[in-house]
Order: structure tokens, then sequence, then C-alpha cells
């Protein structure tokens, strides 16, 4: 063979404690090429590229950029190698500005040189049409904005090997076309660009070669050209699958929740839900679509008696709930849960087991002063089975479990209050996609029962195949709200950049 | 007119030894690492300073133990909250309780000995060229003694430090996001043992002014709770150096406004007086935490121990 | 690297006892090096600080009387520290308790001790309690820093008992000696075989602060609000109330030593009444892993490390001070010591990068 491979990383392992994250991984990646990785949650995607950007340090096996092997042993050495890596979670310092965040760790004379480096930073902005804001602060910018500034920052690092993952997971349809255009842009400069991902569509639009990962070992790598989403998908997950998401026929009773005039602040006193009107009914999935923090989660929030609400009303079974607290709110059977990005920050305590996680939405309707821990000892067995949750035990620190089986037990708990209003927020977040079936499948057995959902997700598909409606949330008002069965993912995409539509089917009845 | 001057000045040679402290303890926090043991770092540097004071009548060698001592203390402090990843809290609180046992150890013998002629003539006031003769501006800041200059000036270089060099920029970033800083290919652990560790030398030499010059003897407990202070202090200065000069002699105020007030005909009880820079600090937390802002939100890696391999 | 650090998975309760155990005795065998500094016989000094904690049935009550206050205060750090509160206040909530207690002891020494004890403790206790929900009360409204609030709570205690001692309730009999006149007979905790009362509040204590802890629901709330406010916060606890009640309680306990010690210790109040017993119980709470009954343990062992401390203080001359700093280094090996509990050092046999540089 002639024709040498740009990376190639041979037989690679690494183990965390006794889980063995990649076994003998093979991977190799050319010259002007889109390298898609793809694989389930925990299928060892992440550890992988994190041992090429030297985050992690390999087991054993090697890695070779242009036929030489490399050892890194910090992002230095990677950096230096000319792989950048764009993290799931941005690497950006929020209190600094983007010029600073694309200057740090440079080394290049004492005092900052700000003018200079403006012009040699402007210019890679020219050559890939990479539009960021260099004197905006982190925290002032969107998703996009950011992962643009994450880009430009590896770039003019003189990156000629990408790696993005999950890039597009947090972004909306019209940005993932933008940052595709960027990909293609690195593509023609002769950059290597690997792409993580397990959104199979965007991996046949974009990429060139696939390479699917399983539990931690190589599967195959396949040219985009000879392959197609269902045989992809049977090699993710080792067997056949249905991609298809049921969709319940709509109860169609009468309006559990009412929302009207909703208006609420943030504590700068800027208005974060600016008058909001729906209705949801029992036995109704109505879905939240819109960037994030579009007020999403103040909205969450406000129906659960946990932020404080301007004006307005929010009526549950016809009785009002604003100015009453969380508990008597959720004593009323309205249940909340959101799973905010880390996945552990709200609803669950990850230093506590699951017998104490159960406990902590049974305790309040204990009597007395001491808590009886036996009512949740048996659910949490009931839940593990019923769920199929994989843990060492009832008593072992929920923290230790990975993500899917933590929010099995997060969703498991809140069922298991019976509510008649369930609001559940991002239950899918990063789950694999036999996961994801999975808690649709809950949903939709409560959807059954009558009760009315309130469902918030990122995945256009699954929203729109999941949900009876969808209400687009852009900057704290609804841009609109659509039938799923006749949306499209260009249309709510453009909705949730805020352009309005006439016809909100079905919105609300007065 | 001459009251108010003579206060003023007075007010900044007693925010000194706090102005030093508050100083470290910004450093140190910048590189995500908050100390809570500046009270034990400072009677570490205000003992070992004031010893070797006493055996070579040096002041350049009494500083440089100072600041040795002090940086000595953070060590420990270091080792366990960097490497080791223990608690910060109760690490920088055990560091209080050694160093306040380790001045009252050393300093067992000292008590009641007074700093040699040598370096109390060293740190005598003397007015600065040009600057001293401004009106009220050069009595007040420009008639004292060299070490109220070095703090002056500590405050100006970290300034520059933090904010104009690449260095400084660097260390803003791996107190607010470690995990973006080691991408940017920062070496995390050398910063944060670098800016703890002059963060305590700093502390020592707070300590050592107390020892030094503003008593200038040595007495058991000689820093009463400025270290204390000073933690406070970082808060209102919302981490940045020039903002730590005007607090540190606001409290350095506040510290002799009961002595003044005794030669006046107000009758307010000692030990009230003596209250209110502990009065006040709490006042000014309590403020200082109603105007919330990002502009002034702590380091947001503060106290958060950093270890790339976690999963 | 030849070696590298990976988290445990689990670890058996005596391993990691053994662990804290082998950082004990590092922490000795270093101060070791310090008496030896002293041209002192370290084993020496060490056995005779033994022999002054538990060397006669006196020096055994001595401990015991030590024992006391090192606990109830622990006790109520724990509750504090579990949800992440940082309070260091103790030494002024003792202050204050004490201040309470001895204001209903000499305003009303004739009441009989029937009703003038019970009303000490019940005033001490709020005494520390309400000293304590000052700082709670700024945390919980505004996110006010609580550990420096707490911290100048104690020197604002100290001034008022300061005060109180030089100024208005100065003993006019006393011949110009600055001290508050002692309690009358009426307002002093009665002994039980031998050793004040408060032993029994101790042991009381240990079991009602275990249960509350474990099993109650407040201290089922204050644990989960350590974890996470959020969490706490979509559980629909009232977390302001939650950390206001929960530092009602840590203050008492502080406040109800401070009665204790003013009490049964110095029948009267005075500006050593805490002695430094706030900021050793931080150290004891931690090392006791915020366990009731571990605490128990802990806290005999700093009373007889402070025993044996003043007891070679006249046997060697060595000063006092030198018990603070074997605390200081205990507290440094045990704090170390956790990481080891945490994460285990393993050969790393296939992979050496050639850099050779540190990975941790």
């Amino acid at each position: 063979m002639n024709n040498v491979k740009y990376i190639s990383m041979v037989n690679i392992t690494k183990t965390f404690g006794k889980v063995i994250a990649n076994k003998n991984i093979n991977l190799s990646v050319n010259k002007g090429e889109i390298h898609a990785l793809l694989g389930e949650n925990g299928a060892g995607k992440s550890t992988l590229m994190n041992m090429l950007s030297g985050i992690y340090i390999p087991d054993s096996g090697s890695i070779f950029i242009e036929g030489e092997e490399v050892k890194f042993s910090s992002p230095k050495d990677s950096i230096q190698a000319g792989i950048g890596m764009i993290h799931q979670h941005f690497k950006l310092v929020e209190v600094l500005t983007a010029q600073e965040n694309i200057i740090l760790g440079q080394k290049t004379g004492f005092f900052l040189n700000k003018k200079a480096i403006r012009e040699k930073i402007e210019e890679v902005q020219r050559k890939f049409q990479l539009e960021v804001d260099l004197d905006k602060k982190v925290y002032e910018m969107s998703v996009g904005e950011k992962q643009n500034l994450e880009i430009l920052k590896v770039l003019f690092r003189g990156a000629k090997i990408l790696i993005l993952d999950e890039p597009t997971a947090v972004l909306t349809p019209q940005e993932t076309a933008k940052l595709f255009i960027i990909m293609r842009k690195m593509k023609e400069e002769g950059c290597a660009v690997i792409f993580i991902s397990h959104k199979m569509n965007e991996v046949m639009e974009i990429s060139d070669k696939i390479t699917v990962l399983r539990k931690g070992e190589t599967v195959k790598t396949v040219d985009k050209e000879k392959t197609n989403p269902q045989e992809l998908t049977e090699l993710m997950v080792g067997y056949p699958v249905d991609l298809s998401i049921k969709r319940l026929e709509k109860q169609g009773r009468k309006a559990v929740l009412r929302v009207r005039n909703l208006r609420v602040e943030n504590e700068e006193g800027i208005e974060v839900l600016k008058g909001l009107n729906f209705d949801l009914r029992a036995g109704e999935i109505l879905s939240i679509a819109g960037i994030a923090g579009s007020g999403q989660k103040e909205l969450c929030e406000a129906i659960a008696g946990l932020y404080p609400v301007k004006s307005g009303e929010i009526l549950f079974k016809g009785e009002n709930l604003v100015g009453k607290n969380p508990k008597e709110i959720i004593a009323k059977g309205v249940s909340m849960s959101f799973i905010p990005e880390d996945r552990l920050g709200m609803g669950l305590v990850a230093a506590m087991d699951i017998v104490d996680n159960i406990l902590l939405k049974q305790y309040q309707k204990q009597k007395g002063f001491l808590v009886n821990r036996k009512p949740a000892t048996s659910k949490a067995k009931e839940i593990i089975k019923k769920l199929d949750i994989q843990t060492p035990g009832i008593y072992h620190p929920i923290r230790d479990l990975s993500g899917g089986n933590i929010q099995k037990v997060l969703l498991g708990r809140e069922l298991d209050t019976n509510p008649e209003l369930l609001i559940t927020a991002y239950p899918v977040r990063g789950l694999d996609i036999n996961t994801c079936h999975k808690i649709y499948d809950l949903l939709n057995e409560e959807k059954a029962k009558g009760v009315a959902i309130l469902y918030i997700a990122e995945d256009l598909d699954s929203l729109i195949g999941l949900s009876d409606r969808i209400m687009v949330l852009s900057n704290g008002e609804i841009t609109g709200i659509v039938e799923a069965r006749k949306a499209t993912k260009e249309q709510i995409g453009l909705m949730m950049l805020g352009e309005k539509i006439n016809e909100t089917e079905g919105a609300y009845v007065v | 007119m001459e009251l108010v001057t003579s206060f003023l000045a007075a007010a900044i040679v007693a925010g000194t030894p706090l102005l030093f402290a508050t100083l470290g303890e910004i450093i140190t926090e910048r590189a995500g690492n908050l100390n809570l043991g500046v009270e034990g770092m400072m009677l570490m540097g205000a003992v070992i300073g004031f010893q070797m004071g006493l055996v070579t009548g040096s002041p350049i060698m009494a500083l440089l133990a100072a600041m040795l001592a002090g940086a000595l203390g953070a060590s420990i402090f270091a080792v366990l909250t960097i490497s080791l990843r223990a608690n910060q809290v109760v690490s920088g609180l055990a560091l209080t309780i050694f160093g306040t046992g380790f001045s009252g150890f050393v300093g067992k013998e000292l008590v009641g000995q007074v700093a040699p002629d040598s370096i109390k003539m060293f740190f005598k006031p003397f007015s600065l060229p040009g600057l001293g003769n401004i009106p009220f501006l050069g009595k007040v800041f420009f008639n004292q003694d060299l070490f109220v200059y070095l703090g002056y000036l500590t405050a100006v270089i970290l300034g520059i430090y933090l904010y104009k060099t690449r260095k400084g920029l660097n260390l803003r970033a791996v107190g607010e996001n470690p995990g973006a800083a080691d991408a940017a290919s920062i070496n995390i652990n050398l910063y944060k043992y670098v800016h703890v560790l002059l963060g305590g030398a700093l502390c020592g030499l707070g300590g050592a002014y107390l020892s030094l010059v503003y008593v200038p003897a040595w007495q058991e407990n000689i820093t009463a709770g400025r270290g204390w202070i000073a933690v406070a202090l970082v808060i209102f200065a919302t981490w940045n150096p020039y903002k730590a000069l005007f607090g540190s002699y606001l409290f350095g105020g506040l510290d002799i406004i009961g002595f003044r007030i005794q030669g006046t005909d107000i009758q307010v009880s000692q030990y009230f007086i003596d209250m209110l820079p502990y009065l006040v600090t709490i006042i000014v937390l309590v403020m200082v935490s109603l105007r919330k802002s990002k502009r002034n939100a702590p380091p947001r890696g503060l106290g958060v121990p950093y270890f790339r391999e976690e999963r | 690297m030849l070696y590298k650090f990976v988290k445990r998975s689990e670890i058996t309760q005596r391993k990691s006892i053994e662990i804290r155990t082998v950082a004990i005795l590092l922490a000795l065998l270093v101060s070791a090096l310090f008496i030896l500094i002293l041209d002192l016989n370290p084993l020496e000094v060490y056995l005779a600080m033994i022999k002054g904690a538990f060397g006669s049935s006196y020096r055994i009550k001595q401990t015991i009387i030590n024992t006391i206050p090192l606990v109830i205060t622990s006790l109520g750090i724990a509750i504090a520290f579990k949800m992440k509160f940082w309070n260091i206040g103790a030494e002024g909530q003792i202050m204050m308790g004490a201040f309470a207690a001895s204001f209903f002891a000499l305003r009303f020494p004739e009441l009989p001790p029937f009703l003038l004890l019970p009303l000490m403790m019940v005033a001490g206790i709020i005494g520390g309690g309400l000293w304590a929900v000052i700082p709670a009360f700024f945390k919980a409204q505004w996110e006010t820093n609580e550990t420096i609030v707490t911290l100048m709570m104690n020197y604002i205690a100290l001034k008022w008992v300061t005060y109180l001692q030089y100024g208005p309730w100065r003993d006019q009999k006393a011949l110009g000696f600055p001290k508050i006149p002692n309690f009358s007979e009426n307002a002093i905790l009665p002994n039980v075989f031998g050793v004040h009362i408060g032993w029994i509040f101790a042991l009381v204590l240990i079991v009602l602060t275990y249960i509350f802890m474990n099993h109650s629901k407040l201290g089922f709330e204050i644990a989960v609000l350590g974890e996470s406010d959020n969490t706490a916060r979509y559980a629909g606890i009232n977390i302001k109330k939650t950390i206001v009640i929960a530092l009602l309680i840590s203050g008492g306990l502080s406040g109800l030593t401070g009665v204790i010690q003013a009490s049964a210790v110095s029948n009267t109040l005075n500006v050593e009444i805490s002695g430094g017993i706030g900021y050793t119980a931080i150290i004891t709470t931690w090392l006791g892993s915020l366990s009731a009954p571990l605490i128990l343990l802990v806290s005999i062992l700093f009373a007889a490390l402070i025993q044996g401390g003043s007891f070679i203080q006249t046997a060697f001359g060595i000063p006092e001070a030198a018990a603070l700093i074997l605390e200081g280094m205990i507290l440094f090996f045990v704090l170390g010591s956790e990481f080891f509990v945490k994460y285990k050092l393993v050969k790393n046999v296939v992979y050496q990068p050639v850099a050779g540089k540190e990975e941790v």
C-alpha cells in the first residue's frame, strides 16, 4: 500500500477500574475524509477519541499519524500533532471573550498582544467561513456560536485532524446545515474529520466512511455508498431493530392543564416566558421544541411551583397552581422530572442509593417524624426488575450506574407516584436507541392510562414520532403549536428560530 | 484636616497586612483553590519572619523567611488539595489550626520581645520624592514605610499579571474551567501549585508586617482574625487586586477607629468598637451577596478538585 | 509511568479504617520528628501523654470532662456539615449559649435547681441556636458565604462576653479582678458517678443524633440538600426552612455545650469558656466522618490529646501549642489519606509512554 493512512489507531485498549471501555479497537482515517464514528452510548466512542486527543492514555495499543507512531501523554502532545477535538461539552471559559479563549494556552510572548493575533484569527475565519464575534463573552453566546468558536479555536491552533463529538445534539436543523457546510470546507482544505454521532440520517448525509463500535469493540468500517441505515443500526445494536416510534391514538378528553398568559421573570428581571397560552389534555403527549434556553426549564419549573410566576394562570384540573408550593403541587398529582446536562443534578442524589432516591418522593406522604424505608426498598426492587436496571444492588450509590440506568431510576420513580400530569424534560438525553425506545414505551403506557404528558426533548425526530402536538418555544414565546402528524423538521426548525406561524391548530380552547 | 490625613495614613498602615493576605488569597482562589488557611499562614510568616529578624537583624532575610514560611504552610494545603484532592474547606481549616499551633510553639520564647532597631529603621516612613509633596494625597499615601510601598507595587503587578499577560489569562482559565484550560494544554497542576504557594508567601509577608513593623513585637495570636477578614475581603474585592487595595485600607481604618475615638468625647465601649471590623465584614458579605452578577462571580472552578481521568 | 491511580469501585469498611489508622500513625511519626528537634524522646513524650490522659482515676475523669463538650459540639457541627453548610462558628455559639444560661443563673440564683437548670439549658440552646440562625438566614436568603460569617460571629461573641466580663457583669467583690460572679449552687449541674451529668447528655445525644440523621424526615432532607440544592428543590423540600432549622439544631447543641461548660466546669461565664472547643470539634467531626458513633471515638482520642498535652507541658516544658500542632498534623494526614480510600495505586504494565511525563 503506497497510500499511508493519515491517522491509524491499532489495537487500542482502555479500562476504567473494572470496566473495559475500549477493547482492541482499530480505526483509520484518510486526508480529506469525513469519517463517522457510530455507536450506542457506552460503545466507547468518546473514550477512543479522548485517547486520540491525549486526555486519556491507552492501556495498550498504538496510534500512528502519517505512518509514524505517536505517544500522547497530554492534550498538548496531541495538539502539536495537529489533532483538535470539539467536545460535547464545550471546553470554553465562560467569562472570557472569544478571542481570549482562542489564545488561551498559546505561547507567544509575555503580554497579551491582542491586535497582532487578531489578524491571524480573522484569516482563519475567512478561510473556513466561520462567523464568530471575537469580542463577545462566551456566556453571551448561543450554542451554535459557541460551537463555531470551538472549531475556530482548534483550527487556529493548526489542527489538521478534527474530532467532533456529537456536535449536532444541541443544534437546530438550520444550525446543523451550517455546520455541515463548515465540515465540507474543512474536507476541501485537506483536513480529516472524525464525526461522532448516533443520528443515522446525519451520518448518511455527511460522512464518507463509517466505523461502527459496539460495547467497546470495532464492529466494521464501511463506505457510506455501500450501506444503509438499517444495516448500520443492526451493526450498532447487534440485532435487527425497529426504528419507528409507536404513536398511540390521542385519548382526546378534557384539558388537564390550562396555561393562560403565563409570564415569568428571571433574577435579573428579564422576562423569560412572555405570556404563554396552551392546553394539555388527558391522554395526550404535548412536546416542547426549542433551542436550549428558550424557556423550557422555566416553564417546567413554573408549573411545578419552583419558579416565581409574575402573572398569569396555571390551571390544573381547574385549580390555579400559581402561588402553591412544590410540596402541595406534587401532592396534587403533578410529577416533574428534568434531566440536566450532567444527568444527576436535578431529581436524584448521586451519592445516595436507589432506595433513598425513591424515598425522596415517598417520605413526605409518610406520617410522623421518622422515615420508613421499607416501602421504598420493595419499590426499588420492583423498579429494577420492571425497567431492567443494571446495578450491583439497591444499596449502591447511583452515581456508579450508567447514564441510562440512572434515567430509568428517575423515570421509574416518577411514574410510580401515579401522576395525572407528567412533565418530563430530556428523559432520553444521551441514551442509546434501545433504552430510548424503552422510555418511549413507558411514556406511551402512561398516555394510555390517560395521563397528560408534557414532553421536552432535543431530538426532533423522536419528538415528531412520539407526540400528538408540538409546541415550539423561541425566546420565551410560543411561535406555534402544530399537529405532530403533519409537522416537518424544517418547519419546526424555522419556528425554533423565531418564525411564527399563523395556524395554531387546536392550541387551546377558550 | 490634620486629623483626617493622619487617620487615613494610619488606616493604610493598618490595612497593609490585610492587603498582602488578600492579594495572596486572590491569586490562590484565581487558581481555583479556596485556602481558608490564611490566618495560619500569616501566623507562620509572622513568627518565622520575626525570629529571623531577631537572629540576623536583616530586614531582607526576615521578609524572605516570612515568605518561605507562608509558602511552606501553603505547600501542605497544596499537596492535600491539588495532588490528593482533599476537601479544600477542611484542609484550609486544618492549616489554620496547624499554623496557630506552630506560631504558638515557636513564639513561646519570643513573647514580649521587640523587633531589632535595624529593622525598625529600615521600615521607617519616608516621603517619596515628588509624590510625597502633593497636598493631602502625598501625606496620606506617600509618606509611608517601604513595606506599604511594596504593597502598592504588589497589587499593581498582580493586576497587570492577571489582566494583561498570557500567564494571567491562563491562570484565570485554570480557576474558571480547568477542563477547558487542560484542553488548551495548560499544565493545571503546575499553575495551581505555583499560585497557591505564591499566595502563601504573600500571606506570610502580611504576617511579617504585623510582627516586624506594625506592632513591632511578638505577641501570641498576633493576627487576631485578620486572616479571616482577608478571606472576606477577597469576595469584597471581587477577586480583583486593584479593588483589594481599597478594601484593605477601608478595613485598616476600621481596625484603628477605636483607638482614635478614645481620644475624643464619643462615649462608646472599647469592646463594641473592637467588634466593628467583624461586624462590617458580615455586612459587606451580605451586601455583596445581594448584588450578584456574572462579572463579580467567584471563579467557577473554586473549591473543586481537578482530575483528568475522572469518569 | 509505571503506576497509576484508579478509582476504587468499592472499599470495605475494614480497609478504610485501616487506611485512616495508618494515617494517624504517620501523623504521630512526623510529630515525633518535631519532638526530636526539641531534644526530647518522642516515645517518652507520647507515653507521658497517655499517662497524663488515663494514668489515674482523676485523669480519666478529666479526660471524660474534656470529651463531653467535644462530643456535643461535634454532633451539632456534623448536622451542619452534612448539609455542606460550613459552620465554623461553634466557638461563638458555645459562648452565646453560655451567655444566655448565665443570664438566668445570675438573675435568679434562688430558683430551685429543678426549675433553674432546665431554664438555663433551654436558654442556652436557644442562645446558641439563634446565633447560628443568623448566618443560616443570610445563606438561605442570599447565599452569603457562611464560612466567614460564622467565623466573624465567633469574634463578635468573644468581644461581647469580654465586654460583660470587664463591664456590666463584673464582680464588684473580686477586688479589681475582672471576673463575673460565680453561679449559685442551684445553677450548677449535678454529678453522676463522680463526673458531671453532661456525660449522660452526651451519650443520649449521640443516640438521638444518630436517629435524627439516619431515620428522620428532617435528617433525610438535610442529607439531600447537602448533596444537591436542585434535587432538594425538585423534591419539594423547603430549602430556606431546612437550612434555618438545621442550623438552629446545630447551634443549639453548641449552646448546650456552653451551658454545661459554664455551669458544671467553670461555674461562671468567662472569655475562656469555649477555649477552642469549637475549633477542635470541627476536626473531630470531620475525622468521625459526620457519624455520631465515630464522633464519640474520635472525641475521646482528642480529649486525651488535650489532656495529655497539658500534662506534658508541665512534665517536659513543651508549649501547650504543641497539642495544636499534633491536632493539625493528624488532620492533614487523615485528609490526605481519604485519597487512598477513594483511589488505589495499580501497576501499569503494558503501556509506557516515552515522554515519561507525570499523568496526575
